[in-house]
């Protein structure tokens, strides 16, 4: 990544117009052409660095429901269980954890009961209770990070 | 909510991202039967109700050099809780906050939220000063970092629909 990377990434996790020339309007922002900026992103996308340009939205407002489990799975099961629970095309991303509480996943799913049924399944399949921590409140949207 | 089978179209043909292209909502629209103006009005739709809570890139941030991330979590009396969540999540290096329930006795935290750093010394650092700064230092808390990720994707809705910025209303974990 270069200055111009950086820049372009800084300047569009804000957020991007919504309009007939989006790239054009927010490549003027930064001072570019057009085509360098819908290049740059097509080369930022291909090396990994942003997995998505787009739109953010919430599952809720798509009548669906988001939780974050936990889980305490034994040391030497941890493989075994990772591979059940991410079976489940539900579990939205999982990460190990330096805690008794090892393993921490999102569910997202189409409807609020599924999260009951998702997290009943996951228990039946591993033997090991999962805690549902659902959000009650946020104090903070979107993640903004400095490139 | 109510969303319309359009915008659900909409949301699904973006679920993969913005065509790169210089009139990309005319390219969606037309995968979609609709014209640009169309697509632009659906879209501006869904992102005044709030839908769409916002439009732009999503990085990785493993790939963009920030190693390492944590989830703190902390036992605030709830009198204290929202207002020292909002002092948190204003705090430099924090990127997510949010209130959620305890589940006695295996989870007594009920505020959570996500640093992330380039390194593990460098979240350290910036959760030093965001306690410090919302009154959080006598208060019970366990610093979770992460270790092996084993997935991170948009969170996917059914055939007709899709996507979600896990990134921010499901990314706690993230």
């Amino acid at each position: 990544m270069d200055e111009l990377d950086r820049r372009i990434v800084n300047a569009l996790q804000g957020g991007f117009p919504i309009c007939e020339r989006p790239f054009a309007v927010a490549a003027e922002g930064l001072g570019i052409e057009e085509a360098t900026l819908i290049a740059r992103l097509a080369a930022l996308r291909e090396a990994g660095v942003l997995s998505r340009f787009g739109p953010l939205w919430k599952a809720e407002g798509l009548g669906g429901a988001v939780t974050l489990a936990a889980m305490a799975v034994p040391p030497d099961r941890f493989e075994a269980v990772t591979a059940l629970v991410n079976a489940h095309p539900e579990v939205a991303h999982n990460y190990e954890r330096t805690h008794r509480l090892n393993m921490w996943f999102v569910l997202a799913t189409e409807t609020p009961q599924g999260i009951d049924a998702a997290i009943q399944a996951i228990e039946a399949e591993t033997g090991i209770p999962v805690l549902n921590m659902p959000r009650e409140a946020e104090y903070h949207v979107g993640l903004r990070l400095e490139a | 909510m109510d969303v319309t089978a359009t915008e659900r179209a909409l949301l699904a043909a973006l679920a993969d991202g913005l065509p790169l292209h210089p009139r990309p909502f005319a390219a969606l629209g037309e995968r979609l039967g609709l014209s640009e103006a169309e697509a632009l009005e659906t879209l501006r739709g869904l992102q005044e109700r709030g839908v769409v809570r916002r439009f732009g890139v999503v990085v990785r941030h493993h790939e963009l050099g920030y190693r390492a991330n944590a989830m703190v979590v902390w036992d605030v009396p709830d009198a204290q809780v929202e207002a020292a969540g909002r002092v948190l999540a204003a705090a430099p290096g924090i990127t997510l906050c949010y209130r959620r329930p305890r589940r006695p006795p295996d989870w007594p935290y009920n505020l959570f939220c996500m640093i992330h750093g380039r390194d593990r010394a460098a979240v350290l650092r910036a959760l030093d000063w965001a306690a410090e700064s919302a009154g959080l230092r006598e208060i019970p808390r366990e610093v979770l970092f992460s270790g092996r990720r084993f997935k991170q994707r948009g969170a996917v809705f059914g055939p007709a629909s899709a996507g979600e910025g896990t990134w921010t209303s499901s990314t706690a974990a993230s």
